[in-house]
């Protein structure tokens, strides 16, 4: 499967993912910049900050309860922010598009 | 045990003997917020007997100067307390503070209440989000981006002036001026009386006594009173000025600002200003001490640049400035085994969580191009994690990226003069020679 991340000066960059993983992992692995996955995906540290297009909301599912607590806290949070690390790969995801949001 | 806090060698004698007199204590007394630990760096001891013996270890009254408090060593219960703010609340309560003595006067007794801040670090959720929120726009990204050519520029200032093969204290001229100038810009105080900033911070982070930033108690309450005064006065006249974006204005023009207690705002101010002091400046004069002790990592570092941001994120563990933060619990909370009263205050120790050989590898070892050098907890995790943290690193980037392509080599000599201080872990004071220019 591939997911592709909207870079902060906006080009893009589509990669190859194995479905079971956090997203964060994902962009971490292939060294996305602005994705930096300081707390190693606890939902801690809001360093793995997105905005997810809306064809793919409803796949990506809801914040959880730690994710709301960071992103109460963090810069730039909007409607379709989300911690891309409490997302996690699969074959629905497919084709996935994600707005890293830096941080 | 082969690894010393500074580097791979073998321990010194002194070092080994430190060691065994650590272990030698009864494990009941030990009390890792006794400050005799830091100068030496014993602390690292304490804490990897801690770590082994007894992870979530409690000290009594009797064994420590500021009454009985419980301690966090490993990562894991760090993290766990730092991302439950339910159960570990952060109300009024940032670091372990010492007991009040009874002789105090009224006064003193003020001065030690403002101490006992408000502030947007030591709130829980609802409040927190509002403080945080009015101040974090001025080290948002955009903010940050438009500071970096300013920065830079100061940056190669500062290492243009410094004197070429002689001696000359490092923290002085290039740690604390540095990051005094970023604090002016963030409070836009005048630039010319930058190092008032920097004394009002020593002042709040160190106990008073010969040789410290204040000699008394009574000094200190007359600095407290000039740092709230002034503040108070930059505030009220922010509010009748056009909306900046400097940490004053923010909250002056904050759609809160009226329900904003003097007492809050001079707690933000505080936190603000120590946040953006001693952490920076620490980790600078680290990264210089901790590099030349390690001239493998040095010659990496030389022959590919692209290290620096990774070395950066390795000295901000490996130096963790702030040693911990305090909670209190709300409830009896069971942690890794012993059960924590509630009320009970819980020091959660950053500075051995990035020591903790179960979540990082050759954790004492100074490695700049280790796996994943951002995982490190000294910016804290959860809602209160540190604010300031890419403006720290942002200044860390820049300061070396100037310092390589001016000076081949920088010496330090002897050993740096190291805090007195069971918080702020850091230096007085550090000699360096740099013998010539590339
Ligand atoms: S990696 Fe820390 S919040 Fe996602």
């Amino acid at each position: 499967m591939e997911v592709t991340f909207v870079l902060q000066d906006k080009t893009t960059r589509t990669v190859e993912a194995e479905p079971g993983w956090k997203l964060m992992e994902v962009a971490v692995d292939n060294a996305v910049p602005g994705i930096d996955g300081d707390c190693g995906g606890e939902a801690a540290c809001a360093t793995c900050h997105v905005y997810v297009s809306p064809q793919w909301r409803e796949a990506t599912g809801e914040r959880t309860s730690d994710e709301q607590a960071m992103l109460d806290n963090t810069f730039g949070v909007r409607e379709d922010s989300r911690l891309c690390c409490q997302i996690t790969t699969d074959e629905e995801l497919d084709g996935l598009i994600v707005e890293v949001v830096g941080s | 045990m082969t690894i010393t806090d500074s580097h791979d060698a073998a321990l010194t004698a002194e070092q080994a003997e430190a060691r065994e007199r650590i272990y030698a204590l009864p494990l009941e007394s030990l009390d890792p917020a006794n400050e005799a630990h830091y100068p030496s760096g014993d602390i690292h001891w304490v804490f990897e007997r801690l770590r082994a013996e007894d992870p979530v270890h409690f000290t009594a009254a009797e064994h420590s100067e500021y009454g009985h408090y419980w301690s966090l060593t490993k990562w894991d219960d760090i993290r766990a307390a730092d991302t439950n703010p339910k159960d570990f609340s952060a109300n009024g309560i940032i670091t372990l503070a010492r007991p009040v003595p009874e002789s105090m006067t009224e006064e003193e007794m003020e001065a030690q209440r403002r101490q006992g801040i408000t502030s947007l670090l030591s709130m829980d959720p609802p409040d927190h989000e509002i403080h945080r929120g009015a101040v974090s726009e001025a080290v948002a990204p955009a903010n940050l981006a438009a500071m970096e050519p300013l920065i830079r520029e100061r940056a190669g200032a500062i290492l243009d002036g410094l004197p070429i093969g002689q001696e000359f204290d490092w923290v002085d001229k290039v740690s604390i001026e540095l990051t005094a100038m970023t604090l002016a810009t963030l409070f836009d105080y005048p630039q010319e009386q930058r190092r008032k900033l920097t004394w009002w911070s020593d002042v709040i982070t160190s106990a008073p006594g010969p040789g410290r930033a204040v000699e008394n108690q009574e000094d200190r309450v007359v600095a407290m009173n000039e740092f709230f005064d002034t503040f108070n006065d930059m505030f009220t006249r922010r509010q009748s000025e056009e909306p900046r974006v400097d940490f004053l204005s923010l909250l002056a023009h904050s759609p809160h600002a009226t329900d904003f207690t003097d007492r809050e705002l001079f707690g933000d101010g505080i936190v603000l200003l120590v946040g953006g002091n001693d952490t920076t400046r620490n980790t600078i004069t680290g990264s210089v001490y901790a590099l030349s002790k390690n001239p493998t990592e040095n010659a990496k570092l030389r022959a590919n640049p692209a290290l620096i941001p990774s070395m950066v994120s390795e000295t901000i563990r490996w130096q963790t400035p702030l040693t911990h933060m305090t909670r209190r619990t709300t409830r009896d909370v069971e942690i890794n085994g012993k059960i924590i009263p509630k009320g009970d205050r819980v020091a959660m120790w950053y500075v051995s969580g990035n020591r903790d050989e179960d979540k990082i590898q050759n954790a004492a070892s100074y490695i700049i191009d280790r796996k994943n050098p951002r995982q490190h907890l000294s910016f804290g995790f959860g809602i209160h994690r540190c604010l300031g943290n890419k403006l720290a690193e942002l200044q860390l980037r820049i300061i070396w990226e100037e310092m390589l392509a001016r000076f081949p080599e920088i010496n330090v000599i002897g050993e740096p003069v190291r805090s007195h201080s069971s918080f702020i872990k850091g230096y007085e004071s550090m000699t360096v020679v740099i013998p010539r220019r590339n």
